[in-house]
């Protein structure tokens, strides 16, 4: 068995700088952390290898640094490592992630299995995912909020849909994105710390995964362009109460917005 | 197949019958018959050959084309969500924003239904302004299932030609749209919260990014159709009229339909009272000292008639379950009333509110950001306004009914 995890590295908190010329964000400032959602994406990988034996790869596309959510995500019991890192790759759109994700994939031993968390926590896209499924030609379900057996087959997974669940069977291969409801994520484990010292990390760059003539990377291979990037701003006419009784003031309100009456 | 999605034109041997109607209809004599149709470098993708060939073996898994001509894709495609016979609240949310959207350019709007035993649903979808309903009606379409659902959004694409394509942001919409976008080589946008058309057709879409910090206004320049994914509650629903468009079958092959994917089961989730329905929310902040203090809260939501709701911290403190908190990591709220107590009011939190019809803002700290999306603020404590409050309120009688 063999289950490829995608995994990415997030800003640590949310207050982002960017580049005013490109319109894009500037990820290199801020120190990095694997993405929340990544760390059950990696529990349920290496749960089901734990399950019924085999490994677990991780792979992330992103700059040399994001070598570390790699190396963390060895702490936690995946057993293989790949970085997609080339300046031709920043700028990338949710496609173009997909698919030199896609890509990276593609040239690894052929997975039974791929699991990406639902989504990250600086885009909050969750397009990511259903991309990679779609260049690799594989079914996919998204928002699996547990897997219900794992056999040598296939998945018999529910979905959360929201208002609804749904039971779904899907065979190998095929890509799930998974959430909070798989389980607690394990620990790093400091054991682990100094077995995987010496893992190696493959690297690959627009060279080894530039093949064919259908090629889309970075800013350039993005049919999305972000124009610019602007603070939420909130306009609306205010009044502030400061003095007086103010909850007979704010009940007479009500009653003239007709809450009330 | 593995790596498929990598190729362009396809040709289904099972299917062809070389009968060479391809080979005649092809304006680029790409095609060459051998023992089976061999597709040349000089195909252009222009779809003549699909169009033509009687047995549906042509297919397109296209490389990122050039949608260069942009003039042939026009007019807004609406994706509806349905489901058991019940059309998802978000279609008609999508169906009035394309609408907006259509007119500004004289452009048509249009809506894909996909499912089974949906006729009277396609009829009554046109009573809501729209030109024409693609009706996709099959068995093999009564469940969700993404290969076919895909397989029908881009074929719907290939013959609707739309220069957008809205899709509600459900966990049905997050999961095909990303998907087709891929099939069809061009853009998608996540989550839009507004959206607008320049006078050449460009769609600008504007969406939250780093949970709400960031707002990012977003093109899909060279490729068509523009497509996005858009917020539930944050649209304003279309109304209905008298229908003038009509309903087109849209069929599709049994390659197309087929699935490996089996639904076993759908069931409902436990029943919860929603706060993104309350139609009045009381919500709490960190204003508030002790896990009690939330029936002060209470109290003022039973007698208003709402719900309470709260910032992530007093949910990560387990004093509010996690499904009423409001906000970028939680949920967008669009109440007619919503009562802020003790809320400071991070862009995190606003996020989430930024669609409630009146805000009410009650807090100590003149400075607190939430004066700033508040239309009424109230500077003070929340312990001595809300008991108050209360008494008034106690006193008044009568709620009125929303």
């Amino acid at each position: 068995m063999h289950i490829v995890v995608c995994i990415k590295q997030v800003p640590e908190t949310r207050d982002v700088a960017m580049d005013p010329d490109k319109g894009v964000l500037r990820r290199s400032e801020a120190a990095g952390k694997l993405n929340p959602f990544d760390l059950y994406a990696v529990e349920a990988a290496v749960g089901i290898k734990e399950k019924l034996t085999g490994r677990v790869t991780a792979i992330t596309m992103g700059p040399p640094q994001a070598e570390q959510v790699i190396r963390e995500s060895f702490l936690m019991g995946t057993d293989e490592g790949v970085l997609l890192s080339d300046p031709a790759f920043a700028g990338a759109d949710t496609l173009a992630t997909a698919f030199t994700l896609a890509r990276g994939i593609s040239l690894l031993d052929r997975p039974d299995l791929i699991i990406c968390g639902i989504q990250t926590t600086d885009g909050d896209t969750g397009q990511v995912g259903p991309g990679i499924a779609e260049f690799l030609g594989l079914p996919h379900a998204s928002y699996v909020r547990s897997i219900r057996e794992i056999t040598r087959e296939g998945l018999l997974v529910e979905q959360d849909l929201g208002d609804r669940i749904a039971i779904v069977s899907l065979p190998y291969p095929c890509l799930i994105t998974v959430g909070k409801g798989i389980g607690q994520p394990r620990l790093p484990s400091f054991r682990r710390l100094l077995a995987t010292k010496d893992f190696p990390v493959v690297t690959w760059g627009s060279k080894e995964l530039g093949f064919g003539d259908e090629v889309y990377f970075g800013l350039d291979g993005s049919p999305t362009q972000v124009e610019r990037i602007f603070p939420p701003k909130i306009e609306r006419e205010q009044i502030i109460f400061e003095d007086g009784d103010l909850a007979r003031q704010l009940y007479q309100k009500l009653v003239e917005l007709k809450f009330v009456g | 197949m593995w790596g498929d999605g990598l190729a362009h034109l396809t040709i289904d041997r099972n299917r062809c019958n070389r009968c060479g109607l391809c080979l005649a209809a092809c304006p680029f004599d790409a095609l060459k018959m051998e023992k089976e149709i061999i597709v040349g470098d000089d195909c252009r993708l222009c779809r003549i050959c699909i169009k033509e060939c009687p047995q549906g073996a042509i297919a397109i898994r296209g490389r990122l084309e050039d949608r260069g001509n942009r003039s042939l894709y026009q007019g807004v495609m609406v994706v509806a969500e349905e489901f058991a016979g019940t059309i998802h609240p978000v279609t008609y949310e999508l169906i009035g924003k394309g609408s907006q959207l259509a007119a500004a350019s004289g452009q048509e709007v249009g809506c894909l239904l996909m499912g089974h035993n949906l006729r009277s649903q396609a009829e009554e979808l046109l009573t809501y302004g729209l030109d024409w309903v693609y009706l996709c009606d099959h068995p093999a379409l009564a469940h969700f299932r993404i290969e076919p659902y895909t397989a029908c959004l881009a074929a719907a694409v290939d013959r609707a030609k739309p220069s957008t394509v809205l899709v509600g942001a459900t966990p049905i919409g997050r999961s095909l749209a990303p998907r087709a976008a891929v099939r069809l080589r061009t853009g998608l946008t996540a989550d839009c919260t507004m959206l607008e058309v320049r006078p050449d057709g460009e769609l600008v879409q504007i969406r939250p990014a780093f949970g709400g910090n960031i707002m990012a206004q977003i093109v899909t320049r060279h490729h068509r159709p523009q497509m996005a994914t858009v917020r539930y509650r944050v649209m304003d629903p279309a109304k209905a009229g008298p229908s003038r468009g009509r309903v087109i079958p849209l069929r599709l092959t049994e390659t197309q339909l087929a699935s490996s994917i089996q639904v076993l089961e759908v069931l409902p989730k436990a029943q919860e009272e929603s706060i993104t329905d309350a139609k009045v929310i009381i919500a709490g902040g960190r204003g508030l000292k002790r896990k009690q203090d939330m029936d002060l809260l209470r109290a003022l939501a039973h007698s208003l008639g709402g719900q309470i709701a709260s910032t992530r911290p007093l949910v990560e403190m387990g004093w509010v379950e996690h499904n009423r908190q409001i906000g970028l990591s939680g949920r967008t709220v669009r109440p007619q009333l919503l009562i802020a107590c003790g809320i400071s009011g991070a862009v995190q939190f606003a996020a989430g509110i930024s669609s409630c019809e009146t805000i009410i803002a009650i807090n100590k700290d003149r400075r607190a950001p939430i004066f700033d999306v508040a239309h009424y603020g109230f500077v003070g404590d929340l312990y001595e306004i809300i008991p108050r409050l209360l008494t008034h309120l106690g006193k008044g009688g009568r709620i009125n009914a929303l």
